[in-house]
């Protein structure tokens, strides 16, 4: 019963991601077709060269097929896992990304891991205390967030902490003018903080808002008047039944919110000049290095798409109560 | 023939306990209030309990009776002290002879005096069943509550299983039992049943009735609040009127009978003379609404032996033949 259950479930999130991919890879390429940007001209660069070789080599990249067939052979390629080769960085697609989201993966991580903390408690405490002057000062700090653009958050504590008071770099991944060899976990950790910070600090809003509703909500309950009624109070009664039952569905929260952090993550390493995965995408839209941008498209839909399949699997899988359901059925 | 005979060993039983028995619960005058805002900022206060008096005796089950949606739950929140923070309560109550102030509710509530609510919302639902029915313990008592709650459950034939349980997984018979298990757990005094019958089959119904039964032979105070006149006779001493917020009438469970002679006030016997194996008549009208402002009797309305006096003032509670009534037809 319950493998079948799996299985099935299995079956239809392996169909939606295959026609998801469909869908991305159709309408990227297709916006990348109408670009104005000509890709034979960006892969030259600033060298100047005949209209006759222009053309050769035009003909030579198949600037002139048809789209259909272009697409088609690019989907061939990719389906034998071949990404090809990054205009820009002159070397494999599939090498960049792993290069560029290894980086990326963790500034994205540890900011998640931050903002879901910090979130969920500031939501639980302005939750217990309601109408308090903390809860509003919480509340404010998450409507101030909510309204703040990234990048503008970015070159704030840019400014702040790398100008002003030199704390930490004013950029890049690790220091300049240092071996690879000579760099050191703490001079990567360094780079890493303020993006980190900018990006935590963002992600913490939405969820310390809804954790925040959801507590007041399972503190107006009938279970809870009578752990009350039962003599249980304070924060022991919080513990034992608000956070049990907001957590799942924060954490849920937390996990649909991984589109946000990609886009988060684009802006926030543009500024930072961090070489994320991020940083690489805006490079690759404006120089229009073709391949690496689908690249790309292809790779963060997955990252989002894996972050959906984790909060169903917590919701369909872990949650008692929809176990139970199903099993009646 | 037997259950006349049952009422007189049960009346006989009554009295031996009774003697020089002071109320563990006295209620005095009570009434509940809810601060509303209408049409803007315009604040209204909406009365759902008035002038409300009763009192609870250990080894005795009182019923209080009343139609749903009356404010019935309301007054046991009111007993415990979880109203919302909206509510405005007046009046005096006392436990045990004490003054029962709030913080004196908040010290007790759980241990002196425990509820049994309604329905399986009153279950967290994230939560085991065994470790629910233990509720917050100190670690080093855990193994000691743990061996009661078991024994408890067997004794309601809760299966092992059921510790490991959700209140989701419960059918409805055995979510009664877990939440009458609640108020077994620690030493109450006075047990609070809130509407602990609806939706009982008639077995399960009388089984949840013995329950009650064993606490008060135990020596608890059992108040039973629920809307079934018909299960609160069977296993009441006392049966406390509930009507539009306030006790009308508080009877002994002897005087329902016949054609409610006995009974003191006209809407008990209305009560009493509307059930199917009585005369099954109803009265006209309905019960005031809770914003309805009423300077008389709140029965007047309905009242058959309504006198002009009646519209003026709310009638005083008189004690007449080992009941209470608000009525100014008795004397």
């Amino acid at each position: 019963m319950k493998y079948k259950k799996l299985g099935i479930f299995i079956g239809k999130k392996t169909l939606k991601l295959i026609s998801l991919l469909i869908v991305v890879c159709l309408a990227s390429f297709w916006i990348v077709e109408q670009s104005p940007i000509d890709p034979v001209r960006a892969y030259i660069g600033e060298m100047s060269i005949q209209p006759e070789q222009k053309a050769k080599l035009d003909e030579y990249w198949g600037v002139n097929t048809p789209p259909q067939e272009k697409f088609l052979n690019w989907a061939e390629n990719i389906l034998k896992g071949d990404f090809g080769v990054s205009l820009i960085y002159r070397i494999s697609v599939f090498d960049v990304i792993k290069e560029r989201s290894i980086a990326s993966l963790i500034l994205m991580a540890s900011s998640w891991l931050i903002s879901g903390i910090l979130g969920f408690v500031l939501g639980i405490i302005a939750g217990m205390k309601k109408g308090t002057w903390i809860d509003k000062i919480i509340k404010t700090y998450c409507y101030i967030l909510t309204a703040t653009p990234t990048f503008w958050l970015a070159l704030i504590l840019l400014m702040v902490f790398s100008v002003n008071l030199g704390l930490f770099p004013i950029g890049l991944g690790v220091p300049i003018g240092v071996t690879a060899e000579n760099v050191t976990f703490f001079d990567k950790l360094q780079h890493l903080i303020l993006p980190t910070i900018t990006l935590s600090l963002l992600g913490v809003a939405q969820i310390a808002m809804f954790t925040r509703e959801k507590l007041i909500e399972v503190l107006s309950s009938d279970y809870v008047l009578f752990a009350k009624a039962r003599g249980e109070k304070g924060f022991d009664l919080v513990l034992r039944h608000g956070v049990r039952n907001v957590a799942l569905p924060a954490i849920t929260l937390q996990f649909l919110g991984f589109s946000e952090l990609f886009g988060g993550a684009v802006l926030v390493e543009q500024v930072f000049s961090y070489p994320g995965i991020g940083q690489a995408a805006v490079a690759a839209g404006l120089r229009s290095d073709v391949p690496l941008l689908l690249g790309i498209v292809i790779f963060s839909a997955l990252f989002v798409f894996f972050g959906n399949l984790i909060a169903d699997i917590i919701y369909e899988f872990i949650d008692p109560r929809i176990k139970q359901q199903e099993a009646t059925i | 023939m037997f259950k006349v005979l049952y009422m007189k060993n049960k009346a006989e039983i009554n009295t031996e306990i009774k003697k020089g028995d002071k109320a563990l619960l006295k209620i005095d005058d009570i009434s509940l209030s809810f601060v509303q805002y209408t049409s803007g900022l315009r604040q209204t206060e909406l009365k759902v309990i008035s002038k409300l008096s009763m009192e609870a005796y250990s080894g005795e089950i009182l019923a209080v009776v009343g139609s749903s949606g009356s404010g019935k739950s309301l007054l046991a929140h009111a007993i415990l002290g979880i109203l919302p923070s909206n509510a405005k309560l007046e009046g005096k109550m006392e436990y045990n002879g004490q003054k029962l102030t709030q913080e004196k509710k908040e010290e007790i509530r759980g241990k002196e005096i425990a509820l049994i609510p309604q329905s399986t919302t009153y279950l967290d639902p994230l939560m085991r069943i065994s470790n629910q029915v233990i509720g917050s313990v100190e670690e080093k008592n855990e193994g000691l509550m743990k061996k009661t709650q078991r024994e408890i459950f067997q004794k309601y034939n809760l299966k092992p299983a059921v510790d490991r349980m959700f209140p989701h997984e419960l059918s409805g018979g055995m979510t009664r039992r877990v939440l009458v298990s609640t108020a077994l757990m620690g030493s109450a005094k006075l047990i609070i049943a809130d509407e602990p019958t609806p939706g009982l089959d008639e077995n399960t119904l009388n089984e949840t009735l013995s329950y009650f039964k064993d606490m008060v032979n135990k020596g608890c105070a059992v108040i039973l609040i629920t809307h079934d006149i018909k299960a609160a006779l069977k296993i009441s001493d006392k049966i406390a009127i509930f009507y539009a917020g306030t006790i009308l009438e508080v009877a002994n469970v002897e005087d329902f009978k016949n054609n409610g002679e006995n009974l003191r006030h006209p809407y008990t016997r209305a009560l009493w003379n509307a059930l199917p194996q009585n005369k099954f008549q109803a009265i006209k009208g309905h019960q005031p609404m809770q914003d309805e402002i009423i300077d008389g009797c709140i029965f007047y309305e309905r009242c058959s032996k309504k006198k002009d006096l009646c519209s003026k003032g709310i009638p005083q509670l008189k004690k007449v033949n080992g009941g209470m009534v608000r009525c100014n037809n008795v004397s």
